[in-house]
């Protein structure tokens, strides 16, 4: 096989890593004000501490898959890289803020036991789960569908171009997957209430999705599909409503499995349409960049393929492990009381109070 | 301002501002693992203290320069993307090989290190800490491999049919010989900054009044001792591959090492200044306070060598790089910006040797049986001594960077020709008014959690925690 469409499948590889794993952690994001809604503040807070905590060890690392897909389409499709981030540059702005904010909100938020410093980063997260859930999606729904692209191989559209109907519904597709992936994976993750309440949220929510879904993937392959591609959107499909049977069932594992395999089969289906082209133009095919056009010399491909077959196999083995690591499940109960760092000069103001130590101690 | 201007004051802004939280990440995390192994070994619980603690410190630290590297990933294709056309070839792989080699590394063991109190067994654990340190260096190591390409192009050939650079000899690329000196410096002074923060913050417990255990006194009188022995050392080693640094560039790119000193006119015996008055566009500057020769050994290791001035170097590359739509379009000027390379190579040397007088002084103040100087002014020059290494490490890059100029990869494309010619200057404005007021936002909260953390201390840690936590127990660690 020419290195050029190895490179393509990897690439895709890469698309699909990133949303099997970050799906779920931006739809647990995204859940949070609706599987973490308590009786009262502090049952609020331990719900939505559950949930921060199934993802805590791994939203990082899930993430990572995007920016190796990024580094990895510079090397391998230099032109797709510049085309598609200097074209969608709006979007992905918005895209990385929404991370930044996200991603400080889950390091920062238990670093104080404060209900407005919570509130304000649970906030961060969850705009920051559903914006990229929505835009990733517009932005893949544009790829495949093709943009306006001249021969010079640059984006002539802007940001209105990107926001067609297709586009949106593109979007629509990915949040409901997103949504139903994570709330899956809460049932995987948890015990208790917030278990059993995921698990009717997924039911509910993925039934919304697999309609949506269907419709998105419809339409792409009318439009640019082949035999491949369709037989990819249709098994996608059937993923998803076995998971979704599968939920219904209590059968939490097996759950997962069908979101993760939806989503994973659903990126295939695209990519398989998206072949040979890897951004083609509206404007004019002749334009459109390919995997041959845009691609990299055979030289750097093969040094990259060196590097990904022997490295890829390492990486999944321990992001596995971590995984095994942290498979037990969680639950309130494991939530160990918030704590305010105190500082030396409060605990001291407290002892003075207290009267342990004289006020002429203090000055040594 | 065109959207060639704004991209480049964005790149500095965020790369510099991302360059603020990495050294600290690469130098600290060091500390941290060093630590948590002497816990595991010897049980002493002043050690599961200092982890914890530090620990803490760094991961509000790493939370910024993980959310700023996310940006870099992208600004090359959002705002260079002919830069990345012409050299993507090449300078995408050290970018690839970073993320699967590094970022993964690091994030996947920095999440086992921190959820992993009592879920997993010690010694494992004290190790998920140096492979996360592993993995910073190893991150380094490929993105100075992209920047020294940019400095100095290697292994490479220009393709006139497809009009840009492509790969001819990886390994070439990745033992530039400038990469081979820019490495060590760069960890080097990481190191150094991760030392100054431990002695920062353990000298402002150390200091400060207010009952305080002796044991915890020692403990933090201890840990000033490591960090400024390791900021110390580190700053030695940091002195000598600069000096390696300078000849390179001296070879390399002559007009760097002119435009560090002003130096218009080659000289045989060129002299280094320490302050200069007058403007530095060579007509009436007047060298203050001079060493004489030391340019001329910094650059070519012997007091009575020749340094070429800006005027020489000037004509030569008017002459090499002439009709080259690439190299020499609107860029017939090849002089960086003279003030800004001499004040900030000057600058990182100058903020460098003090903050190593600094770590002295504060090993000196630490001996055995002395007692602490108290004042309140010592504790607010000790809680911000960390800056000076950060401080010295950005006018290292923004010489570096801009002593470059014009050339975006030097020698053979200029930085006006790798802009990205369908962004709209009103596109670039918005993302960077965007990243201003979110780094700088982000840089406040940052700045008080930290300062909060320092001053809560290394609290009493619970020593025995079981290895495997039970059923039903709550987590040792959660968000
Ligand atoms: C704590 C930080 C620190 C300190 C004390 C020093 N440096 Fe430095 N220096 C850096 C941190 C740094 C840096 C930020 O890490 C740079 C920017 C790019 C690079 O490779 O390292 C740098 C760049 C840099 C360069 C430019 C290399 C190039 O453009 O190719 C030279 C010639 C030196 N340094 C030389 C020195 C000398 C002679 C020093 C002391 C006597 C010194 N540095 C102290
Ligand atoms: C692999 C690492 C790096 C690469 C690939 C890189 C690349 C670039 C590029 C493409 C530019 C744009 C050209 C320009 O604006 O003039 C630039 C400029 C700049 N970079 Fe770097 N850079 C790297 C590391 C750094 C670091 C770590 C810093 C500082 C912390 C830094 C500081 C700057 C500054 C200050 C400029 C502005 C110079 C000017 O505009 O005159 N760079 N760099
Ligand atoms: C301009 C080019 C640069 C790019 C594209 C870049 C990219 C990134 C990215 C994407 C991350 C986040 C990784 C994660 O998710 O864990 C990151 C973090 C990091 N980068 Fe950069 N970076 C650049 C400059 C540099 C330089 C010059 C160095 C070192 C010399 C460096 C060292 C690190 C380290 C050690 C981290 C992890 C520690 C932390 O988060 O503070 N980076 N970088």
């Amino acid at each position: 096989m020419e290195l050029t469409v190895i490179w393509f499948i990897l690439i895709a590889v890469l698309w699909t890593g990133y949303f099997v794993l970050e799906g779920f952690d931006f739809g647990v994001g995204m859940l949070l004000p609706i599987l973490g809604k308590g009786r009262d503040e502090l049952d609020t807070d331990n719900r939505r501490r559950v949930l921060l905590n199934t993802i805590g060890p791994h939203w990082d690392g899930n993430e990572v898959w995007v920016l190796t897909a990024g580094g990895a389409t510079f090397a391998a499709f230099p032109h797709w890289y510049a085309t598609l981030f200097s074209g969608f540059y709006l979007p992905l702005l918005l895209i990385l803020v929404a991370l930044i904010i996200r991603n400080m909100g889950f390091e920062y938020r238990h670093k104080r036991d404060d209900d407005q410093w919570r509130r304000n980063w649970d906030l961060c997260i969850i705009v920051g789960s559903f914006l990229p859930a929505l835009l990733w999606g517009v932005a893949f729904a544009n790829i495949v569908a093709g943009v306006p692209i001249n021969a010079d191989k640059e984006y002539t559209g802007n940001l209105f171009t990107l926001l067609n109907p297709l586009g949106l519904l593109g979007g629509v597709t990915t949040l409901l997957l997103f949504l139903t992936h994570g709330a899956v994976f809460v049932a995987l993750k948890t015990s208790g209430e917030i278990r059993e309440e995921a698990r009717a949220l997924a039911w509910k929510v993925g039934i919304a999705a697999a309609v949506v879904a269907v419709v998105f993937l419809v339409w792409v392959m009318m439009l640019t599909g082949n035999t491949g591609s369709w037989i990819l959107a249709v098994l996608a499909a059937v993923a998803l409503v076995v998971g979704l049977l599968m939920t219904r069932l209590g059968r939490d594992g097996l759950a997962f499995t069908g979101t993760a395999a939806a989503i994973a089969l659903a990126v295939w289906a695209l990519f398989t349409a998206l072949f040979p082209d890897v951004m083609p133009s509206s404007t004019d095919p002749a334009w459109s960049l390919t995997h041959e056009n845009a691609a990299s010399t055979d030289l750097t491909l093969k040094i990259m393929t060196g590097a990904a077959v022997v490295f890829t196999p390492i990486v999944l083995a321990y992001t596995a492990w971590t995984y095994w690591i942290f498979r037990k499940r969680i639950s309130t109960h494991h939530i160990p009381p918030a704590h305010e760092p105190r500082e030396v000069g409060e605990l001291e103001a407290e002892h003075v109070a207290a009267g342990e130590v004289g006020g002429a101690h203090r000055d040594r | 301002m065109d959207n060639l201007d704004l991209a480049r004051w964005q790149f500095a802004i965020t790369t510099v501002y991302h360059f603020l939280f990495v050294p600290i990440t690469i130098g600290l995390s060091a500390i941290v693992a060093g630590y948590h192994t002497a816990w595991v070994r010897t049980r002493k619980p002043e050690y599961l203290r200092l982890t914890k603690w530090l620990g803490k410190l760094f991961t509000i630290n790493f939370a910024l320069g993980l959310v700023t590297g996310i940006v870099q990933e992208f600004q090359f294709g959002m705002n260079w993307s002919d830069y990345s056309r012409f050299v993507g070839d090449i300078f995408g792989a050290p970018l690839a090989f970073e993320a699967l080699l590094a970022f993964f590394l690091e994030s996947t063991f920095l999440g086992l290190w921190i959820f992993g109190w009592g879920r997993i067994p010690e010694r494992l654990h004290a190790w998920t800490m140096w492979i996360v340190h592993i993995g910073t260096v190893l991150s380094a190591y490929f993105i100075l491999a992209a920047n020294s390409f940019m400095q100095n192009p290697v292994g490479y050939r220009f393709n006139p049919e497809s009009g840009r650079a492509e790969m001819a000899d990886f390994v070439a690329v990745l033992v530039n010989k400038v990469q081979l000196v820019t490495f060590p410096h760069v960890i080097l002074s990481s190191y150094m900054t991760g030392g100054a923060v431990v002695v920062g913050v353990a000298l402002w417990h150390y200091l400060r009044r207010g009952p305080i255990a002796d044991r915890d006194r020692e403990m933090y009188r201890k840990a000033v001792r490591v960090g400024a022995i390791v900021s110390l050392v580190a700053s030695l080693g940091v002195v000598v591959t600069g000096d390696l640094q300078g000849k390179v560039m001296t070879e390399v790119q002559p007009m760097k090492m002119a435009a560090a000193e002003g130096l218009y006119h080659t000289e045989k015996s060129a002299p280094f200044s320490i302050l200069t008055i007058g403007s530095l566009d060579g007509q009436n500057a007047t060298r203050v306070i001079e060493v004489p020769g030391l340019l001329s050994f910094l650059g070519t290791g012997s007091f009575g060598g020749e340094v070429k001035g800006i005027r020489d170097v000037q004509a030569d590359y008017q002459q090499r790089y002439a009709g080259n739509a690439r190299t020499a379009d609107k860029a017939t000027n090849y002089v960086p910006n003279i003030p800004t390379t001499y004040w900030t190579f000057r600058l990182m040397m100058g903020v460098g040797f003090v903050s190593m007088a600094l770590s002295a002084l504060a090993l000196w103040a630490t001996r055995k049986g002395t007692t602490p100087p108290s004042g309140r002014w010592w504790r607010h020059v000790v809680i911000w001594s960390p800056l000076l290494p950060v401080f010295a490490i950005s006018f290292g890059w923004i010489f570096t960077e801009v002593g470059r100029q014009p050339w975006i990869v030097f020698g053979e494309m200029t930085t006006a020709n790798g802009v990205s010619p369908s962004v709209p200057a009103w596109s670039v404005l918005v993302s960077m008014a965007v990243y201003t007021l979110l780094y700088g936002a982000l840089m406040v909260v940052e700045v008080k959690l930290f300062l909060k953390y320092t001053r809560v201390g290394a609290e009493p840690a619970d020593t025995d925690t079981p290895a495997e936590s039970g059923e039903d127990k709550p987590l040792v660690f959660a968000y």
